[in-house]
């Protein structure tokens, strides 16, 4: 664990700290440390109204009061949420790795893996100048289309059939209106403790409105959004579907990105109002640090959905392999009649890696559905946990939900934990619970060496065949990279 | 096509095999019998490549080349083919995508291109009908759900798909009805030809009956103690494993 201390120590080290509160306009970057005036100076910076302001401010206050988590699974020195810089727009030079010879060859190794051309190897290692294509369009897309002319046609599309997509600041601006009816109505500024710090200091994030009846035209991707660079390490995204409406929004990227921010807190809202559907798809690969687990991203996320209408469906399907700890639970609300939710997860945790994870289903409404499918794989050193609750209120009658966690360990020096809560008020409901830990069975891996396979195939065609279920709720080209990544990130991960 | 010379062999410690010599000449097909834990299905083991038997003395050449320092799937590529008595469940991965895999394995490790899908889809289709499967369980899991004689007849399609030059089944023939066993005897035939061998490891007369074998071999506490023609099925019907001691002298000849 010492190598984490000395990291973060290091990340504070390396910024030139000044003693006391000194704004420097010219790098955009506030000093470390965090009071009101730092949200003064982000709010100014953002141009924001009043109102938002004090919105942050009052979710500071709120923040000051509330404690760090202590029960997940995870083990890393305590933050010092006064060493960190709360504003780094654009990131300064001084962090950055001046060429890829300064970037870990591991990381490296990996891109070449993947198949990424060099710019945007240096892009997502964060290197020194390093410039995203014009239209902000990312590795995913420009392979397939040209940038510049998707960039247009894509916002004519979406203009046409009366959706927003923007950054949420732009929103902020320009729809101030929409932004201010549902901004923390699904995660309230007192939520958690890093949902707490999230309202104080995002810095941005994506904000999705698809207008009654609509059914968005085209899966909506982080990808795709302008100015996608920098969306920092306080990430806060909104999307609202209204009565009717559907969506299919698309977030990260299977390339391993770095980034100097060690500390990520992001939220993320979801709301659906009667008969709307909302699917959120994301594949997580932040750089998990080397093999020491030095320079690993802390991933801290609250991501919640809001079945607020009836007959309203949010599905979360994630494929989390990166970061060197991860804190989350996508969760739905079920608070609409027949209202479903969904939560398709794989993680992966390898090397020093460790993930606390997992989701909660709500049952307010009658006649809700939730379905949670949870595949952990574990190898190396990684620790993992799957935690779950399913909780039916009262006036839940007829509520159904049916839970299936799997681990899979590969080597012996790894751990799965399950943690499932179930709290049920209402006798009408069902429920049902499967979990399962399994190591790759050396029977397996010989079946397939036998056939001819390598040990890397036979590796990534069992693991493929565990998370299959979840695979298979990805839109199809998140699907087959997500199944690349996978294999990539265990390899090696046998004998 | 495979030598095996004074091969011995040990689990944990515990002896095995205590000396097997065997020669299986190319185009034939060998059936070693013998009484339970006399070591045939550890010798099939070793020659597929399984790693918990440690050969502690002797040498098996396989194609002129030592086949006991191949890794298990170069094995796999150079031609050896275990049919496995209990073969494993891989639940989400369906049967065909392990199969391509495994024909592109091959085919990668002998320089040339990946199988066309239609080719592969066509090839599946006529082998499936061989064995009386259907399409339909060839894209479930592997082995997933199935019955003991659907994994048989699933390990008999895998053969008949990746042609092997050496096809060794353990015990492939026990647990099996009549329609299965003749399945997988009359898949065993289509294998038979001039540079293809066979080793069956089996219980029974009654599949050397549908698939008749050029040699066979008794395999006692770890060492071959007779060989002869298909009549020997009847020798040892009749007489059972219990008199082999005695004729331990007659296996050298």
């Amino acid at each position: 664990m010492a190598a984490h201390e000395q990291d973060v120590e290091q990340l504070v080290a390396e910024r030139e700290y000044e003693a006391g509160f000194v704004t420097d306009l010219e790098s955009d970057t506030v000093a470390p440390g965090l009071d009101e005036d730092v949200i003064r100076f982000i709010s100014s910076k953002k141009e924001e109204p009043q109102w938002m302001l004090d919105w942050r401010l009052e979710a500071f206050r709120q923040w000051k009061q509330m404690k760090m988590p202590k029960w997940p699974h995870l083990h890393y020195p305590p933050i010092d949420f006064q060493k960190i810089s709360y504003y780094s727009a654009p990131k300064s030079a001084a962090d950055k790795p001046k060429s890829l010879d300064e970037v870990d060859p591991k990381l490296l190794e990996t891109y070449e893996k993947l198949g990424i051309p060099l710019r945007e190897q240096e892009m997502l290692a964060g290197v020194e100048g390093a410039q995203y294509p014009t239209s902000g369009s990312n590795v995913a897309v420009d392979a397939v289309f040209d940038s510049v002319s998707v960039a247009t046609t894509f916002k004519d599309k979406l203009a046409d059939a009366g959706v927003i997509f923007c950054s949420i600041s732009e929103a902020i601006r320009e729809y101030p209106e929409l932004v201010k009816k549902h901004l923390g109505t699904v995660v309230p500024r007192g939520d958690n403790f890093f949902a707490g710090l999230n309202s104080a200091v995002f810095t941005d994030g994506s904000f999705v409105y698809i207008p009654k009846g609509v059914r968005c035209p085209m899966e909506l991707s982080t990808y795709f959004r302008i100015n996608a660079e920098n969306t920092g390490q306080f990430e806060r995204t909104l999307i609202v579907a209204e009565e009717g409406s559907h969506v299919s929004y698309l977030e990260g990227c299977t390339a391993p990105q770095r980034d100097e921010n060690q500390l990520h807190a992001a939220v993320v809202e979801l709301v659906a109002e009667d008969d709307a559907e909302i699917k959120y798809s994301t594949v997580q690969n932040w750089y998990p640090g080397d093999e020491n687990g030095k320079g690993g991203i802390y991933n801290f996320v609250t991501k919640r959905g809001d079945c607020r209408g009836d007959r309203s469906k949010i599905s979360w399907t994630q494929v989390e392999t990166g970061s060197a700890i991860t804190w989350k639970y996508p969760s739905c609300v079920l608070n609409g009649d027949n209202s479903v939710g969904e939560f398709y997860s794989v993680a992966v945790t390898r090397g020093m890696q460790q993930a606390d994870t997992g989701t909660k289903m709500i049952h307010v409404g009658k006649n809700t559905k939730s379905t949670i499918i949870a595949k952990g794989i574990s190898a190396a050193r990684g620790e993992q946990a799957y935690r779950g609750l399913v909780k039916i209120l009262p006036s839940a009658t007829n509520a159904r939900n049916f839970t299936q966690c799997d681990s899979l360990l590969i080597g012996d020096k790894c751990g799965a934990h399950t943690f499932p809560y179930v709290e049920s008020k209402n006798s009408t409901a069902k429920l049902e619970h499967e979990a399962t830990t399994s190591k790759i069975g050396e029977d397996q891996m010989f079946y397939c060496l036998q056939r001819g396979l390598s040990e890397e195939d036979a590796v990534s065609l069992i693991v493929n065949g565990f998370c299959k279920d979840v695979f298979k709720e990805l839109p199809m080209e998140f699907a087959v990279e997500a199944q690349k990544l996978l294999n990539v990130t265990l390899e090696n991960a046998v004998g | 096509m495979i030598s095996i010379k004074n091969l011995h062999a040990e689990v944990e410690g515990k002896p095995i095999l205590r000396g097997v010599d065997l020669e299986i000449p190319d185009g034939e097909v060998h059936a070693i019998m013998g009484p339970n834990g006399s070591g045939k299905s550890t010798l099939a083991s070793i020659l597929a490549g399984r790693e918990e038997y440690e050969v502690t003395q002797g040498s098996v050449t396989y194609k002129g080349q030592e086949l006991l320092e191949m890794d298990p799937d170069e094995r796999a590529c150079e031609g050896v083919f275990l049919g496995f008595q209990y073969p494993v469940e891989i639940p989400g991965v369906s049967n065909l995508y392990l199969l391509r895999a495994a024909l592109n394995a091959r085919r990668k490790y002998h320089g040339e291109p990946e199988i066309d899908a239609v080719d592969f889809m066509q090839m599946a289709q006529e082998k499936i009908d061989h064995v009386g499967m259907s399409m339909e369980m060839a894209k479930r899991g592997v082995n997933e759900d199935f019955s003991g004689g659907e994994k048989k007849r699933n390990e008999i399609f895998q053969m008949l798909m990746l042609e092997p030059n050496l096809a060794i089944l353990d015990e492939t023939d026990s647990g099996l009805d009549i329609d299965a066993l003749k399945v997988v005897s009359d898949g065993i035939n289509r294998l038979r030809s001039p540079e293809r061998s066979v080793v069956l490891v089996t219980h029974y007369k009654r599949l050397l009956e549908h698939c008749v074998p050029d040699r066979i071999h008794v395999l006692y506490q770890g060492q071959i103690v007779r060989s002869g023609g298909p009549e020997l099925a009847d020798t040892l019907e009749a007489e059972g494993y219990a008199n082999l001691e005695t004729d331990e002298a007659a296996a050298t000849s």
